[in-house]
């Protein structure tokens, strides 16, 4: 099955090099040229737009860009794409616990569907992701008539910003946590439950410290991309300044006002989370590694 | 393994209960996101794309007049974006108050699909419901290095034009019916040669973006193109952000009446509980001080002697056609040019 | 279980039931016309090309980035490491306009290409550029473990049996990583299809020449065609279920042929 495939960039990548023995190992010259290649190639594409945007940030001094962070609507902006974040990843993470629960210890027809079924928001577009909350609680849409009729107010107000971040980030720790769980297998769950320890009990003291670590890496990915998802956000939102614009739609704004450098600061927050998340992913594979190691060798 | 599956059993009462807590967290978060907001007023006003900078300085006046007339605290807030998609927000249950869009189609389309806005609401406001009206003029690099003085010279094969699309754009629209209708009118009214003439001139389009802003943006912070056919507030406020010394604005000699128009959505402001201030808002656009600030702002004012003479010079006195004239009412040029399988899709088509 | 199929059921499938409710509404022979329609055809061509071709480079580079990862010791490889990850943690809208600004021709690549007559941003160039990356992440991590667990004793043993490096490489080395290079060119390939946030700000979106599928559906939007763009977005809907669909065959191929993974 695609466990490793449809979140393989979520997984985390220990590395140990090996020294080279000059049998199985290139060339000098070979070796780095190809290394030339792999830093050059992503230093074009990844590190020169990141750079581009803390240029920018700062291109008109310190104080301009405290004035574009500090200002209403930014700060709307930055408390709305919070509470989002703040209700999307734990929703998604206590789905993904109970559904990679589901999926890994227990034996049922139909569970590749499943799978499938949770990995398809990943492959969708995220303009098609945003249409079909419009088609679902649009005033065109289906459920549109009976929710003016309570007025209930979904799309183009928080609770469809809402549901919109939760679909684009549906997959992330289901996906993470499917194959961990998967590995490490039934038999010290039902070890602690022939010792009389309670389903919650065991899933608390032996499931969740053996997935604790790949919980946190997908839990940082997860609301990374819930912060700053644009497309389906864009579609559900109605941009109404200081009230359903997202940290990603301000930056939008900004730039159709001509206002480059509020734009680019507002975008270096962005930019700074990303950054966060790769540097805390990085420290905790580094300090944990042996960890990891250890734990994939008792199974 | 059976062991395994009862104990989830047991542990299925508490999931369910945390589901019905995120059920009625989310309900909350509705109800605060659609609840009367009773202490402090606020309004909702869908707006076209360039209007951003317009509408700040309008709603913070009228704000302050409301708050000396009555008392109240009311803020308006805005949302802008391409003239189509944001009519598409109020249609699919954006809860807007007031719309101030870009050509009267869109305000039609609300109209027809919604009945929140009554069918013939152009009456029901003075001047057809323009508070002000506009015009496209073109936008060049300083100097003019292209020589660029009449529509005749969009369809050059050695200028690029930047325009917007006219099926999501407002001014994208007012774009391709100004050039339609300078060369019906020049080449005898004839709209074989008119539909001719845009053709060649969208062969000469680079890049469409997907409203009047973004082709600002493309043209003026990205350096593409040559000429950039634009609302004539859009032209003048790239002239403020942007530096005199880097554009000149060339008025040609006739252009098109573009009329951006406001309705009130009766059927939101009911609901709102805010009819009485949207109609106030309405109203507060044709008074002195809102036609002054359209003047600041480059629009065309409906109350010449409410603006400041100096703002007045900037907008100059030139031939405009009015596109119903030639083309007949408002149903009729929006399906004839930009719907599915109009003029716009013909000549897009032919063009590949 | 009953509570992940309701809320699968209530995230995922009620909403797009009611897509694919919305575009049936038009028939069989409305979605049939809309895919036939040559604007749409172009967009769907667009986008499924470029993301193709998108793809390739991903897979092509990504594939030497992982192995420069994994084999070869260098300083700064852990940063380097870590910055594949950018595109993932990274909003699109914020990219897009980033490599926007690099690549228009008074940015800073922008007017380098442009001195050689190369012209990328507004260009269908752009959208390769945005999807390449985008994809680039996937190409990366599906390859990066499977060479940390090659068994480097199998190419000792070609080296001591005479085979030249290349040789090794090629017949040894390459064979077994062929699954996970062609899943992470499905991957990349599917998310460059869907992608929007950071094309729109980089490509020209002129109709046949550099307009995407997910651009078109929103421009249906504007003209209230909701069948249209409910048509549309089935037909990229299919497509994605068949990649993901592929991604899955191609695993259960390389799990019979190479009993892992």
């Amino acid at each position: 099955m695609s466990d490793r495939v449809v979140n393989a960039g979520l997984q985390p990548s220990v590395t140990p090099v090996r020294p080279p023995a000059s049998v199985v190992t290139e060339q000098r010259g070979v070796r780095w040229l190809l290394i030339a290649i792999a830093i050059v190639f992503l230093a074009l594409f990844l590190l020169l737009p990141l750079l581009t945007v803390i240029v920018e940030a700062f291109s008109k001094g310190l104080g301009a860009y405290a004035a574009a962070l500090t200002e209403p609507d930014a700060v709307a902006a930055l408390r709305l794409t919070l509470t989002v974040a703040a209700i999307a990843v734990p929703f998604n993470l206590v789905f993904g616990v109970v559904a990679a629960w589901a999926i890994a210890k227990f034996e049922f027809r139909g569970k590749n569907l499943l799978i499938t079924l949770i990995d398809l928001p990943f492959s969708v577009s995220p303009v098609v992701s945003g249409l079909i909350y419009v088609l679902v609680f649009g005033t065109q849409g289906l459920l549109g008539p009976w929710l003016i009729d309570h007025n209930i107010q979904i799309i183009f107000a928080v609770p469809g910003i809402v549901l919109a971040t939760i679909f684009v980030t549906f997959p992330f720790v289901a996906r993470q946590l499917i194959p961990l769980m998967q590995e490490q297998g039934t038999l010290e769950e039902e070890a602690a439950l022939t010792l009389g320890a309670s389903g919650w009990h065991a899933f608390w003291t032996v499931t969740l410290p053996n997935i604790r670590w790949g919980l946190f890496y997908s839990v940082l990915l997860c609301n990374a991309r819930a912060m700053g998802e644009f497309g389906a956000v864009s579609v559900v939102s109605g941009h109404i300044r200081g009230l359903t614009n997202t940290i990603p739609l301000h930056v939008e704004i900004l730039y159709n006002e001509y206002n480059f450098v509020a734009s680019f600061a507002v975008a270096s927050l962005l930019a700074g989370l990303a950054l966060v998340t790769l540097v805390i992913k990085s420290v905790l594979e580094w300090r944990y590694s042996a960890d990891i190691a250890a734990g994939a060798r008792r199974h | 393994m059976s062991r395994l599956a009862s104990a989830a059993q047991g542990s299925r009462g508490s999931r369910a209960s945390r589901t019905l807590l995120g059920l009625a967290c989310f309900l909350a978060l509705a109800a605060a996101a659609t609840g009367p907001a009773s202490a402090d007023t606020a309004i909702l006003n869908v707006s076209y794309d360039p209007t951003r900078e317009l509408y700040k300085d309008i709603n913070a006046a009228f704000s302050q007049e409301w708050k000396e007339k009555t008392g109240e605290a009311v803020t308006v807030r805005a949302s802008h974006g391409g003239s189509g998609a944001q009519a598409r927000t109020v249609i699919d249950g954006i809860p807007a108050d007031v719309v101030t869009l870009g050509i009267p189609s869109d305000i039609d389309a609300i109209a027809r699909l919604t009945k929140k806005i009554d069918a013939n609401w152009r009456s029901k406001l003075p001047n057809d419901s323009l508070p002000y009206t506009s015009t496209v003029v073109f936008l060049v690099r300083k100097g003019n290095p292209k020589g660029i003085k009449d529509w005749d010279d969009l369809v050059r094969s050695d200028v690029k034009v930047i325009t917007p699309n006219p099926k999501t754009s407002a001014g994208g629209r007012w774009n391709f019916l100004g050039a339609w209708g300078y060369a019906y009118e020049k080449e005898g009214r004839s709209a074989g040669k008119a539909n001719d003439f845009v053709a060649r001139l969208y062969r000469q389009v680079p890049v469409l973006d997907t409203g009047a802003r973004g082709s600002t943006v493309s043209f003026a912070q990205r350096g593409l193109g040559d000429v950039l056919p634009a609302w004539e507030n859009e032209a003048f406020l790239a002239l403020d952000e942007f530096g005199k010394d880097k554009f000149d604005v060339v008025v040609p000699p006739v252009s098109i009446y573009a009329e951006p128009p406001v309705a009130l959505v009766d059927g939101n402001a009911d609901k709102n509980g805010t009819r009485k201030v949207s109609e106030a808002f309405l109203q507060f656009l044709y008074s002195d001080k809102a036609q002054a600030i359209f003047a600041k702002h480059h629009y065309r004012p409906i109350k010449r002697e409410a603006a400041s003479p100096q703002d007045l010079a900037l907008l100059p006195n030139i031939k405009l056609f009015k596109i119903e004239d030639l083309q007949g009412n408002w149903d009729k040029i929006q399906s004839a040019n930009f719907d599915n399988g109009g003029l716009f899709d013909q000549l897009s088509k032919a063009g590949h | 279980m009953g509570y992940t199929l309701m809320i699968l059921g209530l995230v995922v499938l009620l909403p797009l039931a009611a897509l694919v409710l919305r575009a049936s509404g038009t028939g069989l022979g409305g979605i049939w016309s809309v895919a036939t329609d040559p604007r749409v055809g172009s967009a769907l061509r667009i986008s499924f090309g470029t993301s193709f071709l998108a793809a390739l480079v991903s897979t092509t580079f990504g594939s030497v980035v992982a192995w420069v990862l994994s084999r070869y010791d260098f300083p700064g490889r852990r940063l380097v490491d870590a910055a594949v990850d950018l595109p993932f943690a990274l909003p699109t809208a914020v990219a897009g306009i980033a490599l926007a600004s690099l690549y228009a021709p008074n940015g800073l690549i922008g007017s380098m290409l442009s001195r050689i007559g190369i012209e990328v941003a507004y260009t269908p160039v752009g959208i390769l550029i945005a999807m390449i990356f985008i994809g680039l992440p996937f190409a990366v991590r599906t390859v990066q473990p499977l060479i940390l667990e090659l068994d480097r004793e199998i190419e000792e043993a070609s080296a001591t049996l005479g085979a030249s490096r290349w040789h090794t490489i090629s017949r040894i080395v390459l064979p077994p990583l062929i699954p996970a290079v062609l899943t992470g060119f499905a991957l990349a390939f599917a998310r460059g299809v869907g992608e929007y946030g950071s094309i729109i700000f980089i490509a020209g979106n002129l109709p046949y020449v550099s307009e995407i599928a997910p651009l078109l559906i929103v421009i249906k939007l504007s003209e209230f065609d909701y069948a249209g763009a409910a048509a549309i977005a089935s037909i990229m809907l299919v497509i994605s279920f068949a990649t993901l669909l592929l991604i899955n065959l191609i695993q259960a191929w390389s799990r019979r042929r190479f009993g892992h993974v």
